[in-house]
């Protein structure tokens, strides 16, 4: 996937409050779909839903234990969105000093 | 002086950028509508110049942003202006050539002046895929950039 369009996707996985709260859970180890589902008393389905959209952002990773499946969090996506916006921070403050130098100068001239 | 920036995603494809100048509104509107001035300023981080910056600003006008690196190369964006209201607002989209881009944004930017000092906020909304598919449940919670500090703090637990 494109750098932008995997950012977009962590963007949009983390939009929804369950699915950031799934990832706190798995910061704390790999769970199955059936661990999961319990804290939030929500269905086996439900959960996979989310757990479908969270694994298209490669925020996390799904092991091969047979039925089981286990999911597990994959902080590098997570750090390389963050990465992205403070880069991105970096620029727009520079593009902004230098606006200021400008209109200093602008209002001189006036 | 200017004001600090503020920076911070909103909803699931905004991000939303704040700053104020001490300087008036019709000066701070003209630096990003004049393709003169515009140059002077829109460079991106260090040691990249904008050799070229045309710019067409009225409703249904193109414009056409280059910025080069000694040993980057290039790097281009193309857009258009949909409403122009000089000096208060502009909304446009843009998008990057490059192939990584993941397509248009919408960019709102609004100057308020107060006091002789003028607030830039801009608004850039990115079209997104996953949102297109319906991935993504109605009502989004915004305070993204919170939710990853949270996250940092428990995965460096």
């Amino acid at each position: 996937m494109q750098r932008a369009a995997r950012i977009d996707a962590t963007f949009a996985a983390l939009a929804d409050p369950t699915r950031r709260a799934i990832l706190a859970l798995l910061a704390k180890g790999e769970k199955s779909v059936m661990e999961l589902a319990e804290p939030f008393e929500m269905s086996q389905p439900a959960i996979s839903k989310h757990l479908t959209v969270l694994e298209r952002a490669g925020l996390i990773s799904r092991g091969r234990d047979g039925q089981r499946r286990p999911a597990r969090l994959e902080p590098k996506a997570l750090a390389e969105a963050t990465g992205w916006l403070e880069d991105f921070r970096k620029t727009w403050e520079r593009n902004y000093e230098r606006l200021d130098e400008l209109l200093e100068e602008m209002k001189k001239k006036r | 002086m200017m004001s600090s920036l503020e920076l911070r995603p909103q909803g699931d494809r905004e991000i939303v950028m704040i700053c104020s100048f001490d300087a008036p509104r019709q000066l701070v509107f003209d630096a990003f509508t004049k393709p003169e001035l515009v140059a002077r300023w829109m460079l991106g981080p260090e040691d990249w110049t904008m050799p070229v910056c045309e710019m067409d600003v009225r409703p249904g006008g193109k414009f056409r942003w280059i910025w080069r690196h000694a040993t980057k190369g290039e790097m281009a964006m193309s857009g258009t202006y949909h409403e122009v209201h000089p000096p208060s607002h502009i909304v446009h989209t843009e998008r990057f050539d490059e192939p990584w881009s993941s397509g248009d944004a919408l960019v709102t930017t609004r100057f308020e002046e107060a006091d002789g000092r003028t607030t830039v906020t801009q608004i850039m909304l990115s079209e997104s895929t996953e949102a297109r598919d319906g991935m993504l449940a109605s009502g989004m919670e915004s305070g993204v950039k919170r939710s990853y500090e949270r996250l940092d703090e428990i995965l460096s637990q």
